[in-house]
C-alpha cells in the first residue's frame, strides 16, 4: 500500500512513568522497554496498576510524569497501529458485521474492501455463522471473540489485552487463548494482563510483575514461575497476601 | 364535529402538523449533532455550555415568541424578510423553542453512551466527530423518543406561535391558538374538538415512542 513500509512501533520505552489520581499513586516510576516477538504477560495483585499501565502504553490515559515513547510516531488522525481488547467487550448497537465495518471505516479502509476483510476476520475466530446478528445480544464469549476479530482485522503491530477472559467460562477462555496465540503467530506483539496464573503459564514468554504501582520483577516466564526473584512475587504465586508475609516476619 | 371532520378543523390540524414537523426537523438537524459533539468533545467552558443547555430546557414559549417577534418585526434586524405573521415565522419560533430540548437530551444520552465506549472509540482511533456520529447511530432509538418529545412540546405550545403567527384565520391559525381563541369567544364545541385531536396526537406519539424503544431493546439488547 505505502511506497515504503513504515518503521516499527517497537521497541516501546517507558521512562520513569508515574500516574496518580486523586492523590493516590497508581503507577510509580515504571521503567521498561518492550521488544517485539515475545508475549508479555502482566501479573500482579488487585490494585497493582496493571490496567492503568496498559492504558498508559496504549495512550488512553496520559502519565502524570515520565514518558511513553514508541519507536515510530503514530500521526494523529492516521489509522492506529496498535489495538486493545478490554475486559468487557464494547460493541455498538449494530450487527456483528456492522461493528467490524465501522472499525474498518475508522481505520480508513476503502468501502469496497471492508466486507471481505470483515468476513475473513469472522472466519478466523469462528463467528462466520452469526455475521448478521445484533452484536450486543451475543454471549460474553462470542462478544470477546468478536472484539478480538475486530482488533486482529486491523493488523496491529501491538495488541493490548486487559483480562480478556476474566468474565468467561473456562471453555470460552480457552477459545480466546487460542485466538491470542494465533494473533501472536501472525506477528503481532501481545501484551496481556491476566489474573489467571494457568493462562499466564500457557501464554507468557515473559512476565512483568507489578506490585503497588511499581514494576517489581521482570523475568522469563519459566524463571518467574519456578524461581520468583522477589518476596512479593513469591507471595503472589502462593496466593498469599503480602501483608501477611510482612506481619509474620 | 370531530367525526364529520369539519374542513376548517382539518385545515387547522394540518397547519399545526406542518409547522411543528418542520420546526422539529429544522431544530433537529442542528441540535442532534451539536448535542453529540458537546457530549464527546473536551473544550474549555464545557460545563457552562452544558449548564446553559439544561437551563434552556425551561425556556418559556412566550419569551421565545417575543424574541422572534422583535427579530422579525418590520423594524427588527430580520424585518426585511417580511415573514412575521406567516407559518415560516412560526416554524422558526418553534425551532428555537425545541432546539435546547433536543440538544440537551441528546447530549445526556450520548454522554452516557460515550462513558461506556470512550476507550474503545479512542483505541480504534476515532476522532471527536467520528465518535459523535457513531454514538448518534448507536442511540438512534432513544433519539426517536427525544425527537417525538420535541414534537410534542412544539405542537402543544401556544405562546410562541400566537405572538409570531398572529392567529390569522386560514393563514396562521393552529390548534393551540384556535383553542385559546374559541374558548375566549365561547365557541366551546370547536375548542373541545381541537382539544381532543391535540390530545390524540400527543398520546399517539408517546405510544409510538414507547413501542419503538421496546422493539429496539428486544432486538439489540
Amino acid at each position: 500500500m505505502a511506497s515504503r513500509p513504515p518503521s516499527s512501533l517497537l521497541p516501546l520505552v517507558l521512562d520513569d512513568v508515574s500516574f496518580a489520581a486523586r492523590g493516590r499513586t497508581i503507577l510509580d516510576r515504571v521503567n521498561l522497554t518492550l521488544e517485539r516477538g515475545v508475549r508479555t504477560v502482566v501479573l500482579g495483585p488487585n490494585g497493582a496498576g496493571k490496567s492503568v499501565l496498559l492504558r498508559v502504553m496504549h495512550g488512553l490515559i496520559s502519565p502524570t510524569s515520565g514518558s511513553v515513547r514508541w519507536s515510530a510516531r503514530e500521526a494523529p488522525g492516521a489509522p492506529r497501529r496498535q489495538a486493545m481488547v478490554f475486559q468487557r467487550p464494547v460493541m455498538f448497537r449494530r450487527s456483528v458485521m456492522g461493528n467490524l465495518r465501522f472499525a474498518l471505516e475508522v481505520a480508513g479502509v476503502p468501502r469496497a474492501e471492508r466486507g471481505g476483510r470483515a468476513e475473513a476476520a469472522l472466519d478466523r475466530v469462528g463467528l462466520s455463522g452469526i455475521a448478521h446478528q445484533p452484536a450486543r445480544v451475543l454471549s460474553g464469549g462470542e462478544q470477546q471473540r468478536l472484539a478480538l476479530a475486530r482488533a486482529w482485522m486491523l493488523a496491529p503491530e501491538v495488541l493490548f489485552l486487559d483480562e480478556p477472559t476474566a468474565n468467561l467460562d473456562p471453555g470460552s477462555a480457552r477459545a480466546i487463548e487460542a485466538i491470542v496465540q494465533a494473533i501472536h503467530d501472525a506477528g503481532t506483539k501481545i501484551v496481556m494482563v491476566t489474573h489467571n496464573l494457568g493462562q499466564a503459564r500457557r501464554l507468557a514468554d515473559e512476565i512483568l510483575f507489578l506490585h503497588g504501582g511499581r514494576l517489581c520483577e521482570r523475568s522469563a516466564a519459566a524463571d518467574f514461575f519456578h524461581r520468583p526473584a522477589t518476596a512479593e512475587a513469591a507471595a503472589y504465586l502462593e496466593g498469599e497476601l503480602p501483608w501477611r508475609l510482612t506481619a509474620a516476619a | 364535529m370531530v367525526v364529520t371532520l369539519d374542513p376548517k378543523l382539518g385545515e387547522i390540524v394540518l397547519l399545526s402538523l406542518r409547522v411543528s414537523v418542520s420546526s422539529v426537523a429544522l431544530a433537529g438537524v442542528f441540535a442532534l449533532p451539536l448535542g453529540a459533539a458537546v457530549a464527546v468533545a473536551e473544550f474549555p467552558g464545557k460545563r457552562g455550555v452544558v449548564t446553559t443547555l439544561n437551563a434552556l430546557l425551561g425556556l418559556p414559549a412566550v419569551v421565545v415568541g417575543l424574541a422572534i417577534y422583535l427579530l422579525l418585526s418590520r423594524s427588527g434586524p430580520l424585518g426585511a424578510f417580511g415573514i412575521l405573521f406567516t407559518p415560516s415565522a412560526m416554524v422558526i419560533a418553534q425551532a428555537v423553542l425545541v432546539f435546547p430540548l433536543l440538544a440537551a437530551l441528546t447530549r445526556q444520552v450520548v454522554a452516557d453512551a460515550w462513558g461506556e465506549s470512550r476507550e474503545q472509540l479512542v483505541s480504534l482511533g476515532a476522532g471527536t466527530w467520528t465518535s459523535a456520529f457513531a454514538l448518534l447511530v448507536d442511540v438512534r432509538y432513544t433519539l426517536v423518543t427525544i425527537v417525538l418529545a420535541g414534537f410534542g412540546r412544539a405542537i402543544a405550545e401556544v405562546g410562541a406561535v400566537m405572538i409570531v403567527g398572529g392567529n390569522i384565520d386560514g393563514v396562521t391559525r393552529v390548534m393551540t391558538t384556535a383553542i385559546a381563541l374559541e374558548t375566549s369567544k365561547g365557541d366551546l364545541p370547536l375548542a373541545v374538538g381541537l382539544g381532543i385531536v391535540l390530545l390524540a396526537i400527543v398520546f399517539a406519539l408517546n405510544i409510538a415512542a414507547t413501542a419503538i424503544k421496546d422493539a429496539a431493546q428486544r432486538h439489540h439488547g
